[in-house]
Order: C-alpha cells, then structure tokens, then sequence
C-alpha cells in the first residue's frame, strides 16, 4: 500500500511537470465547453432570402411584406432576373429565391389559382426542408387573409364564417425556452472528459514502454496490480476533477439546471469513468509506441463521439447503428447526464445505463489488467 | 538531393512498417464514411408520440392518422393523462405528445375553432424544435384540407426545387464535411506527432548535427503524410461517388489541387505545433482536444455557422477547415470553378504561409 501511495505521487507529479499538458488537460477543455456548446445548434433562421418579383403588384409586394416580418427570413431584396438569382445562390449570397409569375394578381383574381416557385439551395437538408416549411406557413397565410378580404368583398360572408381552424398550441417541457446549451453543454463534457482520461491512461503507459522506463520499474518488487492501480487513480481523479468544474461552470454560469439527484450523477460517473481508463490501459497493452497508441485512441474516440448521441439524436439512425450504440460507453454517460440533469431522474431511472456501463467498466479492466505482462516485448 | 532523397526513403519505411498505424490511418476514413453514410443523419424519422385524444371523434381520429401516415413520426401509445405523458417522457419513450381537445369535431363545426396542443421533450432542443415545425406543418396541411370543401377563393400551388441536393440526403452534406475534417486532423496530427517523436527520443539532436539541413528534415517529415492525406480524400471521394453517389459537378483536377492547398495548410499547422511542444502528448493533446472539436463544430461541418452567436461566427473564420469547407462543397455539389472561390482559396494560402512564417519563427536549431 505504501508503494503504491509513492507510486501515485510520482504520476502526479510526473503530469503536474509539463505546463503545457496542464493548459491541456484542464483550460483548454473548459475553454471549448464555454466556446463549443453556443455552435451546437441546428435552428434554422435567418435564411437569405430573394424575390423574382415578375409581377410588381399589390400583390406581391404583400406577400414579400410578410416574408419580411418574418423571424426566419432576411429578405435581400427584389430582382427581376432569374438568371441572377441562380448566380447569387451559386455564390451563396442567398439560400433560397421564390419566383412570383408574371400577371401574379390578375390570374389570382379572375381564376382563383396560381403558381409561385420556390428555390432553395439544399445541400443542407435540413435548411433546405425548413425553407419550405416556412414558406409554406407564410403562403397559407396570406391566401387565408386575401381569401378572407374577398369574400367580403363579394358578399360570400357566408362562406367565410364556415371556416374551420385548428388553434395550435405549443410547450416545451423540461427546457421551456429551448435553450440548446443546456443540451449540449452537459453533453460536451461527458465527451471531454472521457476522451482526456482515455488518452491519459493509454499514452502514460507506453510512454513508460517507449522509453524504456518500465523495465526499470518491472524489475523492481512493484507489483502487476500496484503499478496499474498507480497509473490509473490519479487520473481517476483528474477525470472526476474535470468533470465537476465542468459541471459547476454549466450550473453557475449558463445556469443549465441540475433538477434530479447530483449524487446519482456523481456516482455513474465514478464508475463510468472506469471504461474509459480501461480501454486506455488496454490499449496501452496493445500498442508499442505512443504514435500508435494514439491513432487508436483517436479511432475509437471519433468512432464514441459519432456514435454517442451528442451531435445526431440516436433515434434518428437506422436500427443496426442503434444496436452498435449499445457498445458505446459515451452514449450511456451522454444519456444520463442529461437525463439527470434536465429531466430530473434518479437512480431508479438510470439503473439500466449504471449496470451496464459498470459491467463494461469490470469486463475491460479485466480483460486489460490480464493482457497487461510484467515482461517486455 | 540524394542525401534527402534517402531520407524521405527512410521517413516512408517508417510508415510502412508499423502496419498497425498505417492499417487505422487508412481504414478510419472508411469507417467515418461509412458511419456517415448509413447511420449519421440528422433528418428526422419515425419519432415516437403518445396522443391524448379527449374527443375520439372522427375527425380528431382522421387527424391521429394523418399525423402517423406522414413518416415523420411513429405512434407510441394512445394515453389519458397528462401524468402518463410526464412518465413517456422521463423513460424516453417519446419525443412528443399530442394533445386533442374535448369535442373536436363538434367545435369545428359548431364554434369553427378547435384546440390542439402539442408538448415536446425539449431537453433536445434540435429535435424538438424540429419536430414541432413538422407536426405544425402537417396540422394545418389538414386544417386546409377540412376547408376543402368550402372551396376557398385563392389557392397559390407552390412548386419547390431542392437545388444542388435534389433528394435530400444528408450525405451529401457531410461527405465534404468529412473530408476536411479528416485531412485537418491527419496531417496536423501526424507531422507534430512524427516531428515531436524525433525530439522525444533524442533523434533531433542527431540530425540536426548531420549535414541534413532543418528545412530538408522537415520536407521529408512531411512528405509521406502529403501522400496519405491526399490518398485519404481520394478515397473519401471515391466510396462517396461509388457508393453513395455523391456527384464531382466541378472540375476533379481542380478539386484535387484545393485539397492539396489545405493538405499544406494543415500540414504547417502541424509543423507549427511541433514547434511549440518537445513531447507527443502535448502534441497529441492539442491537435485532438484543441483541434478535433472546433474543426467539426466550428466548420460548419454539423452546424451551420449562419445560426451561430456573432462572436462564434468571428471565431470561426480563424478555422480553415470552415473556408476550405465552402470550397469543396462547391466545386462539387454546385460545379463551382475558381473564379467563384478565388477568395477562399486566397485565404486558406494566407493561413499556410501566416503558420510557415511563425514556424520558421520559433524553430531553434538548438534543443534546449
């Protein structure tokens, strides 16, 4: 025991030594936290937005008028050129352009019917389908307000009061405001902290082994469990450090609420970060330089993150992706954080997510403390 | 020449050699595809939702089922209380809830209004800002349909072109993405890293004393890696058009040369780095903590960057990846040539030679 309490302190301050992996391993991290969780959001606004106006009519100038008062659009102008159009959203000065035909509110008017076209640029689904759900919403708009306005006109009151409307209404629970830091942010940590003691533990080990160091410290009397014990706690520690400072600014600073238990919180991610650790530590078994042990800890890493939930929701993917899911540690930490955090759940709630990522913690150390030989090459 | 010739020999076998390295430098473009290609994807399908129907009418029924027939979303379950719809949530089950008002059909016709409320889950703000846009779009598309038959008196039949990416996959939306994200974190990553390992272990200062010159050791450092990030997005490209069928519109040979300018530009990024640390760690750990998620988040990669706050939007122009970015999803979704992009690729050539000039800067001949 005593060993290893030497042991441990030499880790520490073997990591403390190097400035610059300090700046790394805590500012650089909680700095991206701040910085990252404001990008991470996939509301669709502010698109650019451009008339073909052909018509020039009353019309259509009303119809632009409500594209103007518009959250979700900036109009950039009125043009007459189709063609034009085309180059600026080549040139991605615009997202989308809504041609009106020529004779727009003459036809309208004697026939009832018309046609306007709607370009947007789609390379980006997402935008792209939101561009023409939003002009949809605002063309039914404005035919419910002309069609009303000529009813009256002609006497068809009648007609008018027989319309049917279906009042929606909206809420948003457990994130009223739909704030999207709160979603993120917790997220985001869970990723940064599994990713640095992941890399910690595989890199610490072979660095001893390209160095040639661990074959000093395997003829001494330290013992298999001792030296892997000492590499492992203090960036146990580190990991759990993190991982508070990270969830303290989101409390005190982006005021992301905490509403289910911080001890269930506290203790998944104690034995959470068990997995991570493992797979470093076992990958430091398989590798035998550090350039290697990092392209694997870089793989698996960008294979978790991908994989995890934080970016594209899960539920979105098809079933075989969702199955491979069930093998990442990251999605089940990523789950539970907000989880806890945002929904307000307990141990009850996540007791699947625990015992699974408990059993994934046991099973890698296992299988990397049995690779792992006191013998070199 | 010779001399560095057989250097560059050397840096190659060095790569060759450690096939395990090698087999993950070239299979994780693969798998990064691959996931993006068939599980990554950010269109929303099948999501669950409880419905609270209080009338069971015919209408709220016809309502319920236009709803699940828009292969948006899934019905989960039909519920009575609001309490059930609380638990769904908590358990994850749903990711919305929809509320039909007592009377539907009887109000509709009697009153003219009728109530429906739809709850979202939004402790995913994305998805449930989504999904809401969806579901409002289909009950007014209904709501239009029940007034078909008082014969409105204007109808505007809207036609909508998707232009660039006709059918909507998201793929095409990532395969650019992920080729400068790969090539961003292979070249920087790999130079600092090779050029950082030869410091580590006390190489440097053997061949700084040999005849080699410092600029020859680093061209040769580099060179291999120039090779493998370009074969990377020669096979990103490939496994998109083959096998996703994602289109080169633009000019291949011109695409390619772009490539090549960010190759250089993350390689002297890479060099830059190796400058500033003596150990693989530190430079491991700045190009994965400090570059893997600003080049993904900060590209535009996943988000886009309009809807950022300004001060990211700033940001973000110190990211190549982000101008390199437009240039590739342009020359290839849109066709786009050089006279379109010549301000892009000015900057990402600003960037190498602005990262060049600070490595030159810091380089010391002498360690320590």
């Amino acid at each position: 025991m005593r060993r290893t309490k030497f042991l441990i302190r030499k880790e520490i301050k073997q990591i403390l030594r190097v400035r610059i992996m300090l700046m790394l391993i805590f500012v650089m991290p909680l700095i991206q936290i701040v910085l990252l969780s404001f990008a991470a959001t996939f509301e669709v606004k502010n698109l650019n937005i451009i008339f073909v106006d052909k018509d020039k009519s009353t019309f259509s100038q009303q119809l632009i008028s409500k594209f103007e008062a518009s959250k979700y659009f900036i109009v950039k102008g009125h043009i007459f050129n189709t063609k034009l159009a085309d180059r600026l959203m080549k040139n991605r000065k615009i997202d989308i352009y809504v041609e009106i035909p020529q004779k727009f509110e003459q036809t309208l008017i004697h026939t009832g019917k018309n046609e306007i076209n709607l370009v947007t640029n789609a390379i980006d689904g997402t935008k792209g389908t939101f561009a023409s759900i939003y002009t949809r919403m605002i063309l039914a708009d404005f035919l419910k307000d002309k069609s009303t306005q000529y009813a009256i006109k002609m006497n068809k009151l009648q007609q008018v009061k027989k319309v049917k409307n279906i009042d929606i209404q909206y809420s948003n629970w457990f994130n009223p405001y739909l704030n999207y830091k709160f979603f993120m942010l917790p997220g985001l940590i869970v990723l940064l902290v599994s990713m640095i003691s992941m890399v910690l533990a595989a890199l610490n080990i072979v660095r001893e082994k390209e160095i040639g160091t661990i074959e000093s410290l395997n003829v001494t009397p330290i013992r298999k469990y001792e030296f892997i014990l000492a590499k492992l706690i203090p960036i146990w520690f580190i990991g759990m450090f993190e991982l508070m400072l990270g969830l303290l600014i989101s409390l005190l600073f982006y005021h992301v609420p905490l509403i289910g238990s911080p001890i269930a919180l506290i203790v998944f991610a104690g034995i959470y970060l068990l997995v991570p650790l493992g797979l470093g530590l076992l990958i430091s078994t398989m590798t035998e330089t550090q350039q290697q042990a990092m392209l694997f800890t870089w793989f698996f890493n960008i294979v978790f993150l991908l994989l995890s939930g934080l970016f594209t929701a899960i539920e979105n993917m098809p079933h075989w992706a969702q199955m491979i899911t069930y093998f990442n540690p990251v999605r089940y930490f990523v789950e539970v954080i907000r989880m806890v955090m945002l929904k307000g759940s307990g141990f009850a709630e996540i007791s699947f997510q625990l015992s699974v990522v408990a059993i994934m913690g046991f099973l890698v150390i296992t299988l990397a403390v049995w690779r792992y030989r006191k013998t070199a090459g | 020449m010779k001399r560095m010739l057989a250097f560059i020999k050397k840096e190659f076998i060095h790569i060759w050699r450690d096939k395990r390295s090698l087999l993950i430098l070239i299979g994780m473009p693969l798998v990064q595809i691959t996931l993006f290609g068939y599980a990554i994807t950010n269109e929303i399908k099948d999501a669950n939702i409880a419905v609270m129907d209080k009338s069971k009418d015919v209408t709220s029924e016809r309502l319920v089922n236009k709803i699940i027939s828009s292969g948006y979303f899934k019905l989960d379950s039909y519920i009575d209380t609001k309490q059930e719809l609380e638990q769904k949530f908590k358990e994850g089950k749903i990711k919305l809830g929809v509320i039909i008002d007592n009377k539907f059909d009887d109000n509709l016709e009697t009153e003219g209004i009728s109530k429906v409320q739809i709850i979202a889950d939004a402790s995913d703000p994305n998805t449930a800002n989504t999904l809401i846009n969806y579901l409002t779009a289909i009950v007014k598309d209904f709501n239009n349909e029940l007034n078909r038959t008082n014969e409105p008196v204007f109808t505007i039949d809207m036609r909508t072109r998707m232009r660039y990416n006709l059918e909507m996959k998201s793929v095409y939306f990532f395969v650019p993405g992920l080729i400068s994200v790969i090539l961003m974190l292979i070249s920087a990553m790999m130079t600092s890293i090779s050029i950082t390992r030869e410091k580590e272990n006390g190489n440097m200062e053997l061949l700084l004393v040999s005849p080699v010159k410092s600029i020859q050791i680093i061209i040769a450092k580099v060179l291999p890696y120039t090779f493998l990030a370009m074969a990377n997005a020669v096979t990103v490209l490939l496994v998109g058009y083959y096998v996703f069928q994602v289109p080169v519109y633009g000019n291949l040979l011109f695409l390619l040369s772009e490539c090549f300018l960010y190759v250089l530009t993350a390689l002297s990024l890479g060099i830059l780095i190796s400058t500033k640390t003596n150990s693989q760690q530190a430079a491991f750990m700045i190009s994965l903590v400090g570059l893997m998620l600003p080049t993904i988040m900060l590209s535009g990669f996943i988000f886009p960057i309009e809807n950022m706050p300004i001060v990211l939007q700033w940001i973000s122009n110190i990211i190549p990846a982000k101008w390199f970015l437009i240039i590739i999803r342009d020359v290839m979704l849109k066709g786009s040539g050089f006279s379109s992009l010549w301000h892009e690729t000015l900057i990402l050539f600003g960037f190498t030679l602005f990262f060049i000039f600070l490595s030159v800067k810091n380089y010391k001949e002498r360690l320590q």
